[in-house]
């Protein structure tokens, strides 16, 4: 269809309206981060910085063991999203290939637990931890996330659109079935299990809820818990540096955005 | 297909069974059985019958937050969904700048939600935000945004409409490439003028993906935590204590295990609602989408 006048003008001005409204509050997280006190007090909205430094951020690791804490969320989010996709494999192959008794209750209790969020599990989840002392562990970050009920499902759906003659091909040629899972299987699904991955890992790495529940003390804090205390540590007006912590925050998730930008947006869209 | 060997089949379920019952099943049950009774978590449990719910409700406690809780879910729903229908229907088009604002829209759905809530606490700020100074220059009325009773449970939503909007509108962008052009086409033929076109063509066909938006943001909405611990921790005045804090808050502050627990059922049981809401929606989706193919 050929565009009109008028729809290039509604088209340009929504271009517009969208990107201000999404793209400069970054703008002024990373400006307000490279000024000093006096400048916020002074001139908060001064779109440049009149001597840009990097106080702010020195602050942020004086304050905060950003490396530490940056170690823990990574190290947390790559163990969930590794621990789903390793367990989610032979589960979904069993599901979704397999004949066997108990499959379908094995699956009710899989699509039962899409219904049930983080938000209403934790208070018992909590309960049971802390007599057994793994609240404050690592265990008590990945343990309830190893398996998704939602990747698993994700897993099984794409298992099911494989022909059982690649199965049946490789039992004849002596193949094992970890190795058929692990071998055949795994790389015929490889975008579902990209997919997968980036989502698990970016939303693990940004969560704030379950770490903040599970952890009391600093050894296993996550970032994104680490930063918001930078707020509550009675910064007060010191914006500068909450604005530098947060930078620090979201720099490698939007990285990582950019870079697999579409693959994201694709994955997203067909998930629903 | 047969299994190999019996066994096989079970053990590679295994984990999986095994965490779900651990982490998901139990604690739900647990959290049932726990709600009636009273614990501190450091004495044992002591049986309560049904005086949680009987405290919750004579309280007004629960009515309060589901409320707000509605309330809150109701502007979110309704800010994202028009918002993203109509950043869909305007960006949908070929160029790279309009592939980078798409973009820029969609991370902010991406970004940790303590990036955005501080990041927006600091846009907000009463005196030397960018919002308020914003409105003042153009001489529209500032306050204290967060820290008005009055303003706060808008401005949470707002901010969370400005996360959740890019979400909304991918999923617009794909249910608008699922319009066969044909349809369009045709009704050109016929000379139907744009405006017509959207609500001939465009809305109708669009109308299980609205539906699908509208209850995925209401479940997202109602599970609502991270914008409030950071931004308002429920306050002032309780103005914005939402359900998931409200739960939050019974534990970890006043150490009341049972209350919080009993906020859980009712809880899940409006989720379970809404999921229902939402699967219906589903099917419709799926199915209308199998009957244009």
């Amino acid at each position: 269809m050929k565009s009109s006048w008028l729809s290039r003008l509604a088209g340009n001005s929504a271009l517009i309206a969208a990107g201000t409204i999404w793209l400069l509050p970054y703008a002024w997280m990373t400006t307000t981060s490279f000024k000093s006190l006096d400048e916020i007090v002074r001139a908060p909205t001064a779109p440049w910085p009149e001597q840009p430094n990097l106080a702010a951020y020195r602050e942020v690791f004086q304050s905060v063991p950003v490396g530490h804490y940056l170690l823990n969320t990574v190290i947390m989010a790559l163990l969930i999203a590794t621990l789903q996709i390793l367990l989610a494999l032979p589960a979904g192959y069993a599901l979704a290939k397999l004949h066997w008794r108990g499959k379908g209750a094995a699956m009710s209790l899989v699509l039962g637990c899409l219904l049930i969020p983080p938000q209403v599990t934790f208070v018992s989840v909590f309960a049971m931890l802390a007599p057994l002392g793994l609240i404050n562990t690592m265990t008590s970050l990945v343990a309830p996330f190893a398996v998704s009920a939602f990747g698993t499902f994700l897993i099984r759906q794409a298992l099911i659109a494989i022909p059982d003659e690649i199965i049946e091909a490789a039992r004849l040629d002596g193949a094992s079935e970890l190795r058929i899972i692990f071998g055949i299987l795994a790389p015929l699904l490889r975008p579902t299990l990209v997919a997968m991955f980036l989502f698990s890992f970016i939303f693990h790495y940004s969560d704030y809820f379950w770490p903040l529940v599970m952890t009391t003390d600093d050894v296993n804090r996550t970032l994104p818990m680490g930063i918001a205390l930078l707020r509550e540590q009675g910064t007060g007006v010191r914006w500068h540096i909450v604005m530098a912590g947060n930078v620090i925050l979201s720099a490698p998730v939007l990285l990582v955005f950019l870079v697999a930008q579409r693959h994201i947006i694709r994955a997203v869209a067909r998930s629903s | 297909m047969k299994p190999r060997s019996k066994l096989h089949p079970y053990l590679m379920v295994a984990p999986t069974v095994l965490v779900l019952s651990v982490f998901f099943v139990v604690p739900l049950l647990r959290s049932l059985q726990l709600s009636f009774s009273h614990w501190d978590l450091l004495t044992p449990p002591e049986p309560a019958g049904l005086s949680n719910y009987d405290r919750l409700i004579s309280s007004g406690q629960l009515l309060g937050v589901i409320s707000r809780t509605v309330t809150f879910g109701a502007i979110v729903v309704v800010g994202s969904t028009s918002l993203g229908l109509l950043l869909a229907i305007l960006l949908n088009r070929q160029g790279r700048i309009y592939a980078f604002v798409r973009g820029a829209v969609f991370s902010a759905y991406v970004v940790s939600w303590v990036a955005v809530a501080l990041l927006w606490m600091w846009l907000l700020d009463g005196d030397a935000g960018l919002v308020s100074r914003g409105f003042r220059a153009v001489g529209l009325p500032t306050t204290n945004w967060l820290g008005n009773p009055s303003t706060a449970l808008y401005a949470i939503a707002a901010v969370t409409i400005w996360k959740i909007t890019g979400y909304a509108m991918v999923i617009y962008l794909a249910g608008l490439t699922a319009i066969p052009p044909s349809l369009y086409e045709a009704a050109a033929l016929d000379g139907a003028k744009r405006w017509s076109l959207f609500w001939h063509i465009t809305w109708p066909s669009l109308k299980p993906t609205t539906v699908f938006v509208a209850t995925t943001g209401l479940i997202m909405s109602f599970q609502a935590f991270d914008v409030v611990r950071v931004m308002t921790q429920g306050g002032p005045a309780q103005s914005t204590t939402l359900f998931v804090y409200a739960i939050y808050e019974e534990i970890f502050q006043n150490l009341r295990v049972g209350r919080a627990s009993a906020l859980i059922v009712c809880f899940f049981v409006l989720l379970m609602g809404l999921t229902a809401l939402n699967l219906r929606a589903f099917r419709q989706r799926t199915s209308s989408a199998e009957g244009t193919r």
